[in-house]
């Protein structure tokens, strides 16, 4: 018994031990097929949800839900942000309890009321927000939980370890502080951690969006090989052409219903376009205002031909920085060196690179929130590195920042004032240190209309509005009162596809009227979309420049990864 | 400066600053375990003065310092059952709490002092001490450090035990991620308010150990606020620590040391004002922040509730 290594004392179930160290036993082997174990005729399939219903204060996130996972599929849960995806696995995984339905795990009815009874299951879960522990390493990592005995077994965890990251095709140094891996390792480090007690069942909840297309690509490979090992994978995405690219079923969510499915026969036996237009049909209902995010839609799925500014050679350089360097930040930003780059007017461009690598520094010492080491910065040809923020807001110099619900808004205080958080003391808003209510309240209601932020008054608490709106209460704030160059970080992050297209829209906007937009973003995808130039930020130093065009994914990607030197020689 | 270093001075000194620093390393040790946890303690002054309280009271009635020393912890841990209770369980701020703790403490113990023993003021012998053989022989420091009751000894091994369970076991890498990240360990599949609570229990435990320590051994007497706002240094020693225990044991002897220097000048017939001179402890604290303030690190989690799928 493989198990007696731990030499765990035997546990109070002892079916449940017996059968999760079968199924342990089962993952090296990599022999057995799923097309096999579907035959099975005593194996039941491995998750069957019936009837599942959760109600939420306000909000029915999942209505009467069935859905079945077989042995060995990678079943793909396709959906908007809000269709009920994250509630549904956050249901499976232990993590909330559903007020009606049934959940069967290999055939037999089970409650899931915490994480622990999950993993119990068989079902493991790879959370959208790093789970990790940035500061253990990655044995202590995986070692997590682990309550029987007293001491920590490090020598059967490192085994443990090699057995499963060879299942998975994957090298892993187990002695590296977590938070200092790359993200695509952290992630085969989840995985590990997710299969660490023999889980049959795999969930990953939007496991690409921190990824570079290499990562996403080895994450693919990652998946085969689970798969030929009999894992159920369930993967949970809103991005169209992944579902496509992994899975062999795919259930659509909407409005947290099951709206459709798309079954293997039918993603083998038809063209992609077809099936990518069922698909769409039933992600968005037939209602006309979707035609509009169909279209969207569309350039998300083909991405790559993306808007060239035509006379960018001619144009005005808005922005410059010339050799820019800033100190690091505590563990999770390395600062800047030496960045140079020049905004022209018209353009957008484009900074790429993954989470912690300079960005927030870069966005913060722009905008004056944070003070340059060395460099030079100059708006209009105009040095502005000692002007503080408020001056350079004057100036059109505008940051839309990541951190929404921190930096970006006063949640307690209304819609109102939040749109007039950089403009406090000023005329006509204040005058002689006074607030003027009714000049603020006109310059609000008009700004609540042209942005279309849904809120039921402007007197509403920013903190109750949904981020998309909170978004847009950011986004009017900068780009009203003649913005001129703005720093957008993140600027889509977490929206919903609407709302992504409007924020888009008004990127555009800002460009086309003659301003210059620098937005950074760790979603490449909506870099090839907006930006005629991307430059990648790795560790603190722009590593390299890409113009947007065919294959412009792909060597950002390499760039990102550190493989450019290696491709440019 | 000859008169400073004459032998009564430097025992004064150091006798002092081992019965304040053994006070201190235990209850600072109490708060690394929570600190780590994820809790913050600031009520650690009001459990020391429990402690010291009811540990005073178990010595004089129970006529044994091991009983004296076991009620000490049973009413530190008793105090911290509020802190676990209101703050780990229903996730109330601790800061409140803990100032909410310290206060109680402070006004229940005094009244139950004036009450019993007001007027009769009874004091303890001094405890046995356990002397190791040869060092105790040193002149001068040998006797004051090397000649100690056995609970001290106990404290030191403690002190290692704490820092192995930090290290190597699973309950000390659960309590790590409690105060890491939770929503790591409640993935996991571990409670993080049973860990917490735990955590937040020992530290009550040791509290109370240190203020029977300085009751019992220290001052053979229970007297109000006696504690002096140990329990406070305790918590900067914790942070300065980065949660390592025997960085945990230099400072405590360190501000103890400070906190005897009071005395020992006293005794050693030098003539400053009592006032500068109990000045000198809070000056070190301050000292040692400000020169090493960069060096303090805090969990992520600390003082943060846990809810489950809150982000």
């Amino acid at each position: 018994m493989r198990g007696g290594r731990f030499g765990r004392p035997p546990r109070r179930d002892e079916r449940l031990r017996t059968e999760s160290l079968n199924r342990k036993a089962a993952i090296p082997t990599g022999s057995q097929s799923g097309r096999e174990s579907e035959r099975d005729p005593a194996d039941a399939p491995a998750v069957e949800l019936v009837g599942i219903t959760k109600q939420f204060p306000g909000v029915l996130a999942n209505d009467d839900i069935s859905l079945t996972v077989r042995h060995g599929e990678v079943h793909c849960l396709l959906g908007e942000n809000g269709a009920g995806k994250s509630t549904l696995i956050s249901i499976l995984s232990g993590m909330v309890r559903p007020d009606a339905g049934e959940i069967r795990v290999g055939g037999r009815m089970v409650q899931i009321d915490s994480p622990r009874a999950a993993l119990e299951l068989g079902v493991g879960t790879v959370y959208q927000h790093s789970t990790l522990v940035r500061a253990l390493t990655v044995l202590e990592n995986l070692l997590l939980g682990e309550t029987r005995g007293l001491r920590l077994d490090v020598e059967a965890a490192r085994a443990r370890l090699a057995e499963v990251a060879a299942t998975l095709g994957v090298e892993i140094d187990a002695d590296a502080p977590a938070g200092e891996l790359a993200l695509g390792r952290q992630q085969q480090v989840e995985i590990v951690k997710a299969l660490w007690r023999g889980s049959r069942v795999l969930i990953l909840d939007e496991p690409t969006s921190m990824l570079t297309p290499q990562g996403v690509a080895e994450l693919q490979k990652v998946l085969r090989r689970l798969k030929e090992t009999g894992i159920s994978v369930i993967f949970i995405t809103h991005k169209l052409h992944e579902a496509l690219a992994v899975a062999d079923r795919i259930t659509i969510l909407r409005a947290g219903r099951v709206v459709g499915a798309i079954e293997t026969a039918e993603l083998e036996g038809s063209s992609a376009e077809e099936v990518q237009g069922r698909i769409v049909r039933l992600m968005f209902g037939e209602d006309a205002r979707a035609v509009a995010d169909v279209a969207e839609l569309r350039t998300d799925l083909e991405g790559e031909q993306a808007p060239l500014d035509e006379q960018r050679s001619e144009a005005a350089t808005l922005l410059a920085l010339s050799r820019v360097s800033a100190r690091p930040v505590g563990g999770f930003d390395p600062g800047l060196e030496e960045v140079s780059l020049e905004l022209a007017e018209g353009e957008i461009l484009g900074i790429a690179g993954m989470d912690g690598n300079g960005q927030r520094s870069l966005a913060e010492v722009i905008a004056g929130e944070r003070a340059l080491s060395a460099g030079e910065i100059r708006l209009y040809g105009v040095p502005v590195e000692r002007l503080d923020v408020s001056a350079r807001q004057k100036l059109g110099l505008r940051y839309v920042t990541d951190d929404r619900l921190g930096e970006g808004i006063v949640s307690s205080l209304p819609v109102s004032l939040n749109l007039f958080l950089k403009r406090i003391g000023q005329r006509p808003f204040w005058r002689h240190g006074r607030i003027e209510h009714r000049s603020v309240e006109r310059e609000a209601q008009s700004l609540v209309k042209a942005f279309d932020v849904r809120t039921p008054s402007i007197s509403t608490r920013a903190g109750a509005l949904s981020g998309g709106n909170v978004q847009k209460v950011v986004l009017a704030r900068e780009l009203s009162f003649e913005p001129k160059v703005v720093v957008f970080n993140k600027p889509t992050y977490g929206l919903d596809l609407r709302t992504t297209s409007t924020v888009r829209d008004m990127i555009r906007g800002l460009a086309r009227g003659g301003g210059a937009a620098l937005v950074i973003s760790t979603d490449l995808d909506e870099l090839l979309d907006l930006c005629g130039r991307i430059l990648v930020l790795s560790g603190g130093r722009l590593v390299g420049e890409v113009e947007n065009g065919p294959n412009a994914g792909e060597r950002v990607g390499e760039l990102m990864v550190g493989a450019g030197d290696v491709a440019a020689a | 400066m000859s008169e400073l270093l004459t032998r009564t001075f430097l025992t004064a000194l150091i006798s002092g600053g081992l019965i304040a620093g053994v006070s201190l390393m235990f209850t600072a040790l109490g708060e690394t375990i929570s600190e780590r946890a994820g809790v913050l303690n600031i009520g650690l002054e009001g459990m020391m003065l429990v402690g010291a309280y009811i540990g005073f009271v178990g010595a004089y009635y129970g006529h044994s310092f091991w009983v004296g020393f076991a009620a000490g912890i049973a009413g530190g841990a008793f105090a911290s059952l509020f802190m676990v209770v209101l703050c780990v369980r229903l996730g109330l701020d601790q800061i409140v709490v803990g100032i909410a703790i310290t206060l109680a403490g402070e006004g229940i113990t005094s009244v139950l002092q004036d009450t019993q023993f007001g007027s009769t003021y009874p004091r303890l012998g001094a405890p046995p001490t356990v002397a190791i053989p040869v060092l105790s022989d040193i002149p001068v420091v040998g006797k004051s450090v090397f000649d100690q009751p056995l609970i001290v000894y106990l404290g030191l091994v403690a002190v290692g035990a704490v820092s192995w369970i930090f290290r190597r076991t699973n309950a000390g890498l659960n309590l790590r991620a409690a105060g890491e990240k939770p929503e790591a360990l409640d993935a996991a599949g571990v409670s993080v308010v049973a860990t917490r609570s735990y955590a937040a229990l020992c530290t009550g435990a040791f509290a109370g150990l240190g203020g029977a320590y300085l009751s019992i051994v220290g001052a053979g007497t229970f007297t109000p606020f006696m504690t002096q706002g140990q329990g406070f240094m305790a918590i900067v020693i914790a942070m300065l620590a980065r949660g390592k225990p025997l960085w945990v044991v230099l400072g405590s002897f360190l501000f103890g040391i400070s906190l005897s220097v009071a005395t020992a000048l006293q005794l050693a017939g030098i003539n400053i004002s009592t006032d500068v001179v109990n000045l000198l402890p809070f000056i070190a604290i301050m000292v040692a922040l400000v020169a090493f303030a960069r060096r303090s690190y805090l969990p992520p989690a600390l003082a943060l509730p846990y809810v489950r799928g809150a982000r």
